[in-house]
């Protein structure tokens, strides 16, 4: 590949600067963006990253600065600007219409869509595309009810079908498996070289030093630099993120006690599928005190289902579910709580905030009895604050109490959930996708709130596709596939082929 | 500071701009009556001077439109409250109407209470009809079996008829088979300083403050936003989604019960047949119109009940037929619709 330095940028950004109340999101931000790149965006959460790229999508309009295309000063007021501009964006908490199918929601946006459709051609052009791609969906399936990772994947299709020459992709591994993530990283590896400018925001390192041509990091809402892969390490992009190096995770050892009585134990639970849901077969499974127990998986195989099931959202047609020794088979998702449960789901804006609560008013939900006073007429406010600022200090990060939730960044978010659900010290946490979106500081913060809960002997489930955090949190590891448990291990006593093999499907044997 | 950046700041107050929303609204609602008004032959003019004059012009007309104020401000509260949780309530109209037939039940079983046993027992009794009504729907909402939209509004159908099942079969004075007997005068709402306005319209301020203050700051109030805005999330976060439905909806129903019983006990004093004529509808109207909030229903309810009043008098003085009204009214509604983006102005 030529140096992209030689030749002139296909997008460039000059002096962008966004502030919202109380934050400078972008502080003059200059970008140049080349066809035939992929250019990673790199920084800490709420950096400023997804604000640049809403800026060059027209989604927010800048305070100050320019844009320009091919050298000409552009302006892009909307979406619609962008998109006749060829630019495509993915958000970051993607945006399908949920009442609409696949098939629908992409056909929304093809360039030459005419009057009268004809859904069995929308069909085959999707099918056609997905198979080339490797990004499997349904086109037939309704968007409500398709997980978070399998949603992601139509919007990148949807992209891929738009005439778009710069692609923006926020954060899209973020919910892929692994094996979709590599599938992806050949799509735009094919597109770099059909001439595309592709802009990709990640936390991964590993990821970007794969797949990037030019690394860009941001550090609260300012250029850090820009480097070129052959220049970039692990150590110098950390540097540039957090302006220091990361102290590793301090793992120690598990107090388990296989005699003990499990905090929680599901005996041959089995559920019925709601729409495109999947339905759990004889789950058996216990989770003592002080021990992770780790569920493997690739998503929509049911790891949904088993958080709802354990948290009581959704009704067991077999089978039953203790808490403490005490039969709690459906009962309400109240009296699990109040127990002291603590649950981090797979989607931290659409399954655990509300979006137009401050933070803080969202921090209460879960403990509202805890916190009401006069019999419910006043909210105690201020031990609220102290309870979460006591959490905030243990964990080593924070949130603005008084933002409103959908205005956080997506890694803030998450930061939100995980404050809140580990305030209180629950005996049975529930960890769906833990780090999903959260940068290198903040996941390796999250994982040690799990082992420091683990040391107090709360008991924890924890679901990942992420194998490596999987074999490296775990004291039991559970492979959950098409809504069974396929397979147990040690993860001393497995590796990752093995586990891998079984995710997949490719050698199933029922265990229990 | 400058006069814009002040003239900024006190746009910015919400109540500042809520009411010249309102005034805006009603100008521009005049204006384009006024073209009608011309087209059709009559003086503009003379006919808002007749209306202002029946509605601002005395202390009597202006308690005329207080009057009218009532059963609005309460029948909205009852859309209010469970549009909060996302419920829509459309069925204020046959809440009232059975509430106002278990408040008569009341009125006429314990004659010889004294008031002050007889008026609580009697809005109790209210209260307790609109909530059964409001129950059903709730209910069949809850187990995710029918949407309360669509059975709320069938059974405003069915209400009046049960009443005027209830009047015919049993209730009615022996003069008259459409109404029945007069309510003795402890049944009464009282009414204050010679005018028609009755306790009903303290008891729908307290209601509305109530309201505000149950949003704002309790523990009920914030489990209630967290419905309205994620109700998985709330239901995720231990919060009973099921019991909060079908008890606001029944909280929604009663208070639409306790409208039918001021309006028979405070305002007419007997139960009519049909005597409602779509009260229920117009609080879902102005509730709607109003975002909810309990300052815009006020607004909202006091804009209306001014034409309304002043319309039943255009309609003696200049002969006026009733459509008219509703074509005023229609035009306010329009301009509502239309005004936000009219008031919201640039972004900073
Ligand atoms: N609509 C908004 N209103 C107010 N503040 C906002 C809004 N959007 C973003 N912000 C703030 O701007 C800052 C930058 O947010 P942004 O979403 O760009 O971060 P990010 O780099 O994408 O982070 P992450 O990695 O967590 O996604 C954050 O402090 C965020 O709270
Ligand atoms: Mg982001």
């Amino acid at each position: 590949m030529p140096n992209p330095q030689d030749r002139s940028p296909m997008i460039s950004l000059r002096g962008i600067t966004k502030s919202f109340p109380g934050v400078l999101a972008n502080d003059h931000i200059d970008l140049d963006i080349f066809s035939s790149e992929i250019h990673a965006l790199l920084g800490e959460n709420g950096a400023g990253k997804s604000t640049l790229m809403k800026i060059l999508f027209g989604f927010y309009r800048a305070d100050a600065g320019e844009i320009r295309l091919s050298g000409k000063p552009i302006s892009i007021r909307s979406p619609r600007d962008a998109r006749s501009a060829r630019i495509g964006m993915v958000f970051q908490d993607l945006n399908l219409i949920p009442a609409f199918t696949v098939a629908e929601n992409i056909a929304l946006f093809l360039p030459n869509l005419k009057v009268v459709l004809n859904p069995q051609e929308i069909d085959n052009r999707i099918n056609e595309i997905s198979k080339q791609y490797g990004l499997a969906v349904n086109p037939r399936a309704l968007v409500s009810q398709l997980s978070i990772g399998e949603q992601q994947k139509v919007e990148i299709l949807k992209l891929l079908l738009s005439d778009a020459r710069l692609l923006i992709l926020d954060e899209p591994t973020r919910v892929l498996a692994p094996h979709e993530v590599e599938a992806l990283f050949g799509v735009l590896d094919n597109l770099r070289k059909d001439g595309y400018a592709i802009v990709l925001i990640t936390h991964k390192m590993k990821e970007v030093l794969q797949c990037a041509d030019r690394i860009t990091v941001l550090r609260s809402g300012r250029v850090a630099g820009t480097l070129l892969r052959s220049e970039a390490t692990e150590e110098k992009l950390v540097k540039l993120m957090f302006e220091k190096a990361l102290s590793g995770l301090k793992i120690t050892e598990s107090k388990r006690d296989e005699s003990s009585k499990p905090i929680l134990e599901l005996r041959g639970i089995e559920t019925r599928a709601e729409g495109a849901g999947v339905t759990l077969k004889g789950i058996d499974l216990q989770v003592r005190s002080g021990e992770i127990v780790g569920v493997a998986g690739v998503s929509g195989n049911g790891q949904k289902e088993l958080c709802d099931v354990v948290l009581g959202m959704t009704t067991c047609v077999r089978g039953e579910k203790y808490l403490f020794e005490q039969n709690l088979t459906n009962r309400s998702v109240g009296a699990m709580r109040r127990k002291g449960v603590g649950f981090i789901p797979e989607n931290p804006l659409a399954m655990a905030s509300i979006p137009f609560m401050t933070v803080l008013e969202n921090m209460a939900l879960p403990h509202t009895w805890r916190y009401a006073r006069y019999g419910g007429f006043a909210i105690d406010w201020k031990s609220l604050k102290e309870d979460i600022q006591k959490t905030e200090k243990q964990l080593g990060f924070s949130v603005n109490f008084y933002a409103i939730a959908k205005s956080l960044s997506g890694g803030n978010l998450q930061r939100m959930v995980i404050l809140r659900e580990m305030t209180h010290d629950p005996h049975l946490i529930i960890a769906s996708y833990l780090t999903r979106g959260l940068d290198m500081q903040s996941a390796i913060a999250a994982r040690q709130a799990l082992i420091q809960a683990r040391e107090r002997g709360a008991g924890i489930l924890f679901i990942s596709e992420d194998l490596e955090e999987l074999f490296m949190l775990s004291d039991r590891l559970l492979v959950l596939y098409g809504g069974r448990f396929v397979g147990e291990f040690k993860p001393s006593e497995t590796n990752i082929y093995e586990v891998g093999h079984l995710m997949t499907g490719s050698k199933v044997e029922h265990v229990g | 500071m400058s006069a814009r950046t002040f003239l900024r700041i006190a746009v910015s107050n919400t109540l500042v701009k809520n009411i010249a929303r309102y005034v805006m609204m009603m100008l521009l609602a005049l204006l384009l009556f006024g073209i009608i008004l011309l087209a059709t032959g009559k003086d503009p003019f003379q006919s808002y001077r007749d209306m202002f004059g029946a509605t601002f012009g005395s202390a009597y007309g202006f308690s005329e439109v207080l009057v009218a104020m009532i059963p609005m401000l309460i029948t909205a509260l009852a859309v209010a409250l469970p549009s909060r949780v996302g419920l829509i309530n459309v069925g204020g109209e046959g809440q009232l109407y059975i509430g106002a037939a278990f408040a008569t039940w009341g009125a006429l079983t314990f004659k010889d209470q004294p008031a002050w046993v007889l008026l609580p027992l009697m809005a109790l009794l209210g209260m307790i009809g609109g909530a059964l009504w409001a129950f059903i729907p709730g209910y069949l909402k809850s187990i995710g079996l029918v949407n309360e939209t669509i059975t709320t509004l069938l059974m405003n159908s069915i209400a009046p008829k049960i009443v005027g099942f209830l009047i015919f079969g049993f209730w009615h004075s022996p003069m008259d088979t459409v109404k029945t007997e007069n309510f003795v005068s402890a049944a009464r709402l009282p009414t204050f300083f010679n005018t028609r306005v009755h306790l009903g319209f303290v008891i729908a301020l307290v209601l509305l403050a109530l309201f505000w203050i149950i949003m704002k700051y309790t523990r009920w109030g914030l489990e209630m936003r967290a419905i309205g805005g994620n109700p998985q999330a709330a239901r995720r976060n231990g919060i009973p989604l099921k019991g909060y439905l079908i008890v606001i909806m029944c909280l929604g129903g009663a208070i639409a019960g306790l409208a039918g019983m001021s309006h028979v006990s405070g305002f007419y004093g007997v139960l009519i047949l049909n005597f409602s004529m779509g009260l229920g509808f117009m609080g879902f109207l102005i509730c709607w119109l109003a975002g909810g909030d309990p300052i815009g229903i006020f607004l909202m309810s006091f804009v209306v009940a001014i034409i309304t009043t002043g319309g039943n008098f255009l309609q003696l003085t200049q002969g006026l037929p009733y459509a008219v009204i509703n074509i005023l009214l229609a035009l306010a509604l329009f301009v509502v619709l239309a005004s936000p983006k009219f008031f919201e102005g640039k972004k900073a």
